[in-house]
């Protein structure tokens, strides 16, 4: 029964098998350096992110086959590999990020935990069986869980970690005993061949709908759609920063891949079914985070009810069940990622020199550091869906794939939903821009890796709605992948 | 009805009965107790399924390690060992109907579906079952992977607990 090991098998975890020799880098470097140089671990992990990148986007891109390896356990193909990417991406980011946060970034285990949380969403992205899947969503969680309470003698932090920890137990036990019904009613574990068990009618309609609601508990929490938001704005809130940003993108999009991945491949043939749950909890996710965000005096607190309603839109174009729809989504993820990720890190940087989240802290921020102001704009603007930013264009895919599949209520919700959106983001660029605080005259210093991650970021944000077709492209196929 | 029928009616009415004084103990440590019964009882109906490694795993991981462990937390907590206060909330009535009616869902649809007509894997021998296990768990074509990923969560899990515990 011993199969044998070739080469495509291990090309397909070629990023896994990385990040792992890259923890081994770091738990070294940890024990060797004094606390002076502990801080070039940040450039260690984020230059060892971006070299994986590399060298998978060399060696590892998957070929035209389904890409069933290692005994069906996990899936090499285009849409996995792009959210690998992406993932790896958002790693090297929050790493930049973290180096000069106080209390954070001369400690190795922060580094460790993320590294060990990228592994388990580059996992959870091509997972194509139950047991895979549930052991890759709690590799991911598990290190989340200790980042979020990074900050051990900060009351917030400890709260914002337990609270994460206590919600994520509650909704992974639910998830997994949905995972356990379907297994014992279909007596597989293969997402495929669970397809084809409910294909047959071998799966009874209650217990069908009764194992996807168990399941949506799950991956509702990873994505943060109400009902299972309520965690979200106070661990955002208590969390470190970077952690929050990491947690509000990454973590939300290996939510999203697990989610698209398991509902068209396992539960496809029963469509029907989750298609109204789903644009039901797309609708009420929207106009919750929005309405909610509006009464926010606390950045970090109005960034969550945002991502909050970003997964909403989000779920528009997998309600859409259509090619478009999902080639949609994943270009939005791609979007919000990279978007969120800069908004995180300018209220990390504003928050090291005035130690406030509160939005009245941004008064006056474009004369106290112009640039951080530009990068503020373009950020806030792309998240309220302005062109020409990244964020225009991937709304229009989603509503428009909303419209193509004659869902037009929830296309309306939506642009209403923008339409509010726009409102609490440009009051943040009014404080920014129009208001004058005494303190105008103190710079508000930019360290280089922060100024690394923001450039980067901020030329993301308009290369991805300038420059549309690659993009558009590459989550097409990942897309494909599904129909 | 057979031998092992009334051997298993007998395993799941002490699993139910002990499992049932868990939750309704007021003494913490007497519902320590309790739960290892249940455990030893979940155990005795592995035996009877012909899971026998999964038995032995049942008694020295829940029994031997988490139970006991468990029990330790409890006489090292003082307050706890004398009990004060309600063990029910005002949700009970609730909770009690949901599973309720989880269960008997359940068991209409088991009827009607019949679970059993799935068919299951065939393990040959009848005592060779670990080291068939064994193979599974380190075979590219079967849970190498899964293994793999369950030391790295472990791994993750020492580090984070070691930083969570230690003081400055």
């Amino acid at each position: 029964m011993f199969g044998s090991i070739n080469t495509s098998m291990i090309l397909a975890i070629l990023p896994e098998i990385m990040l792992f020799i890259l923890a081994g880098f770091v738990f070294v470097f940890d024990l060797v350096w004094d606390d002076s140089q502990r801080r070039n671990l940040g450039w260690i992990s984020a230059g060892g992110f971006s070299l994986i990148i590399m060298i998978s986007l060399m060696l590892g891109t998957p070929g035209s086959d389904s890409g069933l390896v290692w005994g069906g356990m996990l899936r090499h193909d285009w849409l996995g590999f792009a959210f690998k990417m992406l993932f790896l991406f958002g790693a090297t980011i929050t790493a930049l990020f973290a180096m000069d946060v106080e209390d954070l970034g001369k400690k190795g285990e922060f580094y460790l935990l993320l590294i060990f949380s990228t592994l388990g969403m580059t996992l959870m992205a091509s997972s194509s069986n139950l047991i895979m899947l549930y052991l890759s969503i709690e590799a991911t969680s598990l290190p989340l869980y200790i980042l979020a309470g990074f900050f051990k003698d900060d009351d917030k932090s400890t709260e914002a970690g337990f609270k994460y920890f206590l919600f994520g137990a509650m909704a992974s036990a639910i998830m997994l005993y949905g995972f356990s019904l379907l297994y014992g009613f279909s007596g597989t574990t293969d997402l495929d061949a669970i397809a084809g068990v409910i294909k047959a009618g071998g799966m009874n309609p209650v217990l069908l709908v009764g194992t996807l609601l168990m399941i949506l508990v799950g991956f509702g929490f990873k994505i943060s759609a109400v009902p299972f938001h309520f965690w979200a704005p106070d661990v955002y809130e208590g969390a470190p920063t970077v952690v929050a940003g990491f947690l509000s993108t990454a973590s939300k999009a290996a939510g999203f891949t697990v989610l698209i991945r398991v509902l068209l491949t396992s539960y496809a043939p029963a469509s029907d079914t989750w298609m109204m749950v789903l644009a039901i909890i797309s609708t009420l996710t929207m106009t919750l985070g929005n309405t909610l965000a509006l009464a926010q005096k606390n950045i970090k607190r109005l960034l969550a009810y945002s991502s909050i309603a970003h997964a909403g839109y989000i779920l528009i174009g997998v309600v859409a069940i259509s090619e478009l729809g999902i080639t949609g989504s994943i270009f939005y993820i791609i979007v919000y990622l990279i978007t969120n990720l800069a908004a995180f890190g300018i209220v990390s940087v504003v928050g090291r020199i005035t130690g406030s989240d509160e939005i009245s802290a941004y008064d006056g921020l474009s004369r106290r550091s112009p640039w951080l102001g530009l990068a503020m704009l373009v950020v806030f603007l792309s998240l309220a869906g302005m062109p020409p930013f990244g964020g225009f264009i991937v709304k229009v895919l989603v509503l428009a794939s909303a419209v193509k599949a004659k869902l037009f209520w929830l296309a309306f919700v939506g642009i209403l939903n923008s339409i509010i959106g726009l409102y609490y983001y440009l009051i943040v660029l009014k404080h920014v821009y129009l208001y004058r605080s005494e303190n105008e005259q103190v710079e508000i210093p930019v360290t280089r890796p922060y100024a690394i991650g923001l450039i980067v970021l901020t030329i993301g944000i308009i290369l991805l709605g300038v420059v549309i077709s690659p993009w558009f492209n590459v989550s097409t196929i990942a897309a494909k992948v599904l129909f | 009805m057979t031998g092992m029928d009334s051997l298993f009616l007998i395993f799941a009415v002490i699993t139910l009965i002990s499992a049932f004084l868990v939750v309704t103990t007021k003494n913490l440590f007497h519902a320590a107790l309790w739960l290892i019964m249940t455990l030893f009882g979940v155990a005795a109906i592995y035996v009877l399924l012909n899971a026998f490694y999964l038995a032995v795993i049942q008694v020295i991981v829940y029994i031997g390690a988490i139970a006991i462990l468990m029990i330790f937390a409890i006489m090292l907590t003082q307050r706890v060992m004398n009990p004060s206060g309600r063990i029910f909330n005002k949700n009970w009535i609730i909770a009690a109907l949901l599973g309720a009616f989880m269960f008997i869902g359940l068991v209409i649809i088991s009827m009607q579906t019949g679970a059993s007509k799935t068919t299951l894997p065939q393990i040959s021998g009848q005592l060779d079952t670990v080291s068939e296990l064994g193979q599974a768990l380190v075979s590219p074509n079967a849970y190498v992977i899964p293994f793999e990923v369950a030391s790295v969560l472990l791994l993750a899990a020492l580090i984070g607990a070691i930083f969570v515990s230690r003081k400055r």
